[in-house]
């Protein structure tokens, strides 16, 4: 039974604080400083149920890596035992039980572990009218903590760090790496997981390692993260940093792994009962929160840490019952194994574990251990028990080689040392010190440390790189098959997932024999501690099976993230880009209902009390053919463009022609890929000779601009574009009575003959400089009217002011819709997509074969010949009532021949009209067609010239008809 | 996140930048035959390799070429798209 020695000067923990917390219901006490599993593993035999089985389990690790320490907090789920520290009046509970963690009703289940073999669930569940309720029935009995669904969102920040070399790992290698570079003046980030630095170091040579974390602490270029896991590593050194309250994303320029290694377990059976864990772990814990593993302790040895932690528990006064040593002689004999024999305690070489015994309690009461034959084999004809409470095991090491692995390092298997290293080449700016690199002791870790953090130092731009070579030393730290078979199995290899070494067999001898095939089909790596204890073995497993060496076999892919993190860190704040326009205010003052308009958001129409929506946009529409009506387009995309080759750029980039326009005119410009796809459109504009003012659509501005910057740089014609999006807003003012209203707040003359349709003009509107342009997208007499950012509320307020006495309304972008719709003009992205060229979408006149040359002209000769596969056609639907939507299909003797891209219902017209994309057969005026609608109703339609709205185009040219 | 170099900007995160596609040179679209023109327009190598790419640094709008390795996922050069003007001509172009 773990308990709690008297104090010790270098502890973790204050005594002086009493943390009074409920396990379960039951109150329990733990010191200022422990950790959830400290404090229950000083309080309870075992302190957690196991993942498919229910076996009670106890701590194994206690370094953050097992899944039998997980609890529900506070209802939070799988909170790490091992790295929570404990909290006044905490209430902590197991995970994965049904009905608490003693009498956890699950526990039957390990009575029936033959009938759970490796690949159950792929060998029992072949039914496929069965498989909904076993899946109702797993849904219920998998899975570890529990969700609570009304738990409270939390937020939690992100931020971006930077510095010059990023050392991970604050063991005497790290420290060492870090205080190297450091000298040689990097700014260096030093993380560790645990709460203090020192890694394993701390629970070893106090003296030697206090010289190191002190330099630390007192310089001034190292910036420590202690109680953080670095998670991931991305692509040039950006290492995603899992603080307890935030992710720092840092970005260094070389980084050093001095990630460790990561203590093995030797595979017996019930090497599982609570009270059989890893030496390094009951080292910790007897370092850190004085905890020690029991009273009478069994060591299973296979290498030098072994004898260095029984003698650390001789010293405490804790009863060392034997040394079952894997290894026969000779072995290192070093000074801590030759302590270990003065101290009297016994040392059984060449033998090894049979099987683990439980008291009464569940936990372990004795360890039956046999001798282990030339081959290794176990003879068991007669085990010899020996009694203990408690069974430490330090037969070898994994190096944490998984983040080293995902920045593109590659490792080869070394016999000699049992372990995967580094290659001897490594990527740019990667550097690996200490355990992770086959060093074990504590001065070479510390001189392996200095080489890679100069070295790091030195591909960051400081100083020299050290050349002294890596000191691998003689001594082997890993016993090559710790694994003993037994014919009763429950010889875990991996505790997270459950598995036994006959799982592995079986896996492998059922054809699942490479490493990748063996963990996809065991599940062994795939628990919450990612195979931190059971990947090695397994591959020893394999090796085994297939005769192979483990360099054959390899390394499964180690991808992020390292640790599991809370989600909350990952998700934390969204940042989504929205844009206003400079009048966004009087939008609202105006009572505009909102849509989003690529990033912008716009006024879909604005409510008016007493009114539906219906109602209000359709009083918008009869403003705009009736009255006046005024409408924010600030969101299409300006652009000015300015040399003496601007015309001819415009001539290459959109499809008419431009370099011939009068200064003081506007054209249509149509814009194509190199397939001759519609890509955009919008008004060119000529100010001067060398200048052109053009728009492009709301949705399309940002990538036109910069194909457009593409192209100029392509060509080096002498001209230059300025995106002026944001510098100007612009305003629709359309309808009859627009030309007296602008005129009353302007001096330049509007009329007919000065400034006529498709003319663009400078003039002063309130009191701004401002650029009109008589265009007549909504169909009627209008004025686009562009204004410095700056002015536009004065201007809009202006304009607004003036038309109210007439009857003017805002108008938003459904009016719009309905007023272009009537006007059969085409929205570019709608009314088209990535296929529609201009043939097709009646825009032939928009488009001058003739240039020498212009984006997508090579295409259209093409297209030209081969004729169009679909036109966009106008249709009309006589019944008021009878309203499709957009893509409903138009069919035709059950085929698919096209489908509506616009449609609406115009009360202007009195009648459904929209757009529609037909098979040529079908575009003839006049036609038939049939549209289903919604419920397969079947909707009659006829093909209908457009503009479906004043066709000689009266209105807008003069005005006309007010 | 990768680090790209701009020639303009100097190194920044990847996510500033915009991919243009891979530099090509067009057939002589006088002389080509449609053939030709729609395998120029349709069909894009997907090989791993060493790639001339155009790339922009969308905050300053400036567009540069950057010679590229898929298969290490590494930016071996970048320099300015003037250097690319001479080899890569539209066809048919007046001045």
């Amino acid at each position: 039974m773990m308990h709690r020695l008297e104090p010790h000067p270098q502890e973790w923990i204050d005594r002086a604080t009493v943390i009074n917390f409920i396990f379960e219901g039951r109150p329990c006490r733990g010191f200022g400083g422990d950790t959830i599993s400290s404090a229950l593993a000083a309080t309870l035999p075992y302190l957690g149920r196991s993942f498919k089985y229910h076996r009670p389990r106890g701590i194994l690790s206690f370094a953050n890596h097992d899944s039998n320490t997980l609890f529900q907090v506070d209802g939070v789920p799988n909170v790490r035992g091992d790295v929570t520290l404990l909290r006044e009046g905490m209430r902590v509970a197991a995970i994965n039980t049904f009905g608490g963690l003693e009498g956890d009703k699950a526990r039957i289940l390990d009575r029936f572990a033959r009938f759970l073999p490796v690949g159950f669930y792929y060998k029992a569940f072949h039914s496929k009218r069965l498989f909904p309720r076993w899946e109702r029935m797993f849904r219920v009995i998998t899975g570890l903590g529990a969700v609570t669904l009304g738990a409270e969102r939390r937020l939690t920040p992100k931020r971006y760090g930077f510095c010059d070399v990023l050392v991970i790992g604050g063991g005497p290698s790290g420290l060492a790496a870090a205080l190297e570079a450091a000298a040689a003046g990097a700014h260096v980030g030093l993380v560790d997981e645990a709460f203090r630095l020192g890694g394993s170091g701390a629970d070893g040579e106090y003296e030697s390692l206090r010289a190191l974390t002190d330099a630390v602490s007192r310089s001034p270029r190292i910036t420590v993260f202690a109680a953080t896991v670095a998670a991931g590593y991305y692509a040039d050194h950006w290492v995603a940093l899992a603080e307890p309250t935030r992710m720092t994303k840092m970005r260094a320029k070389a980084v050093v792994f001095a990630t460790g290694a990561i203590e093995q377990p030797a595979v017996f059976r019930n090497n599982d009962l609570p009270g059989v864990l890893l030496a390094s772990g009951a080292r910790r814990l007897l370092r850190r929160y004085r905890i020690a593993p029991g009273r009478r302790v069994v060591m299973v040895a296979a290498n030098l840490e072994a004898y260095s932690v029984c003698l650390d528990l001789h010293a405490q006064g804790v009863q060392v019952a034997a040394i079952v040593e894997l290894r026969r002689p000779p072995f290192d004999h070093s000074e801590a194994a030759r302590g270990c024999a003065k101290a009297g305690i016994t040392i059984i070489p060449g033998s090894a574990p049979y099987e683990a015994i439980a008291g009464a309690d569940g936990a372990v009461a004795a360890l039956a251990i046999a001798p282990l034959d030339a081959s290794g084999g176990i003879q068991p004809a007669k085990p010899r028990r020996i009694d203990c409470d408690a069974v430490l095991m330090s037969v070898g090491w994994a190096a944490a080689t998984q983040l080293y692995q995902q920045a593109g390092g590659s490792t080869r298997f070394s016999e000699e040392l049992q372990q995967f290293i580094p290659e001897e080449v490594q990527p740019q700016g990667i550097f690996a010190a200490g355990r992770m690199n086959g060093v074990y002791d504590f001065e070479a870790r510390v001189a392996d440390g200095k080489r890679a953090g100069s070295q790091a130092a030195a591909h960051a731009g400081f100083g020299a790189p050290s050349n002294a070579p890596i000191a691998r030393g003689p001594r082997c730290p890993s016993h090559r098959f710790p694994i003993i078979d037994h014919p009763l199995a429950k010889n875990f290899v991996d505790f997270d997932e459950d598995l036994q070494v006959k799982d592995l067999t079986n896996a492998a001898q059922e054809g699942f024999d490479s490493s990748e095939l063996l963990k996809r089909y065991s599940t062994v790596g795939m628990g919450p501690s990612q195979g931190k204890h059971s990947n090695m073995n397994a591959l020893r497993i394999l090796a085994r099976v297939r005769g192979s060496t483990i360099e054959q076999l390899g390394l499964t892919t180690s991808r992020p993230m390292y640790h599991p993190v809370p989600l909350k860190l990952l998700a934390g704040r969204s940042f989504n880009i929205e844009r206003r326009t400079p009048i966004d205010g009087e939008h609202r003052a105006l009572g505009a209902v909102w849509m989003p308009a690529g990033n912008w958001r716009r006024p879909e129409y604005y409510a008016v009390s007493g009114e539906t929506r219906a109602e209000s946009i359709e009083a918008e529409v009869r403003a705009v053919r009736t009255g006046v009506g005024l409408i924010d387009v600030g969101t299409l995309g300006k652009i000015e463009i300015h040399g003496p080759q601007a015309g001819l750029f415009l001539d290459r980039v959109y499809a008419g022609k431009y370099s011939d326009m009068k200064v003081g005119s506007t054209r249509y410009g149509l814009m194509l890929d190199e397939a001759g796809v519609i890509i955009d459109d919008g008004v060119i504009a000529r100010l001067t000779a060398e200048t052109f003012y053009f728009t492009t659509t709301t949705g399309g501005s940002a990538t036109v601009f910069r194909e457009l910057l593409r192209l100029n740089a392509l060509w080096g014609l002498d001209c230059a574009l300025v995106n002026v999006t944001g510098h100007r807003a612009a305003f629709n003012f359309a309808g009859p009575l627009c030309r007296d209203i602008l005129q009353s707040l302007t001096d330049a003359d509007l009329g007919e003959s000065a400034f006529p349709f498709l003319g663009v003009r400078s003039a002063r509107v309130a009191g701004v400089d401002v650029r009109l342009m008589r265009v007549g997208f909504v169909g009627e007499l209008g004025y686009e009217i562009h204004v410095p950012a700056g002015g536009a509320c004065a201007v809009w307020q202006a304009l607004h002011q003036a038309g109210l006495p007439r009857g003017l309304r805002a108008f938003g972008v459904e009016a719009q819709r309905v007023l272009r719709l009537e006007k059969g003009h085409l929205i570019v992205g709608q009314d088209t997509d990535g296929l529609t060229d201009p043939f097709e979408a009646n825009a032939r006149w928009a488009v001058n074969l003739n240039k020498p040359y212009f984006v997508g002209q090579r295409s259209l000769k093409i297209l030209a010949k081969r004729g169009p596969r679909q036109k966009l056609v106008g249709f009309e639907i006589p019944d008021p009532k009878r309203l499709p939507k957009e893509s409903h299909l138009v069919i035709e003797k059950g085929e698919i021949a096209g489908r509506v891209t616009s449609v609406v219902h115009s009360r202007t017209l009195n009648k459904t009209i929209g757009l529609a994309m037909l098979a040529p057969r079908l575009a003839e005026v006049g036609g038939e067609i049939r549209i289903r609608a919604d419920h397969g109703e079947m909707l009659a339609a006829r093909v209908a010239a457009t503009p479906f709205y004043d066709p000689q185009n009266l209105r807008q040219r003069a005005g006309v008809g007010a | 996140m990768k680090i790209m170099v701009c020639p303009l900007n100097g190194p920044r995160p990847v996510s500033e930048f915009a991919y243009g596609g891979e530099v090509r040179n067009p057939p002589d679209a006088d002389t080509c035959s449609d053939a030709e023109w729609s395998a120029y327009v349709f069909n894009r190598s997907g090989s791993p390799g060493v790639k001339y790419e155009w790339w922009c640094h969308i905050a300053s709008g400036f567009w540069f070429i950057a010679l590229r390795d898929t298969t290490r996922d590494a930016v071996i050069a970048t320099y300015p798209a003037e250097a690319a003007r001479n080899t890569l001509e539209p066809p048919g172009r007046a001045p």
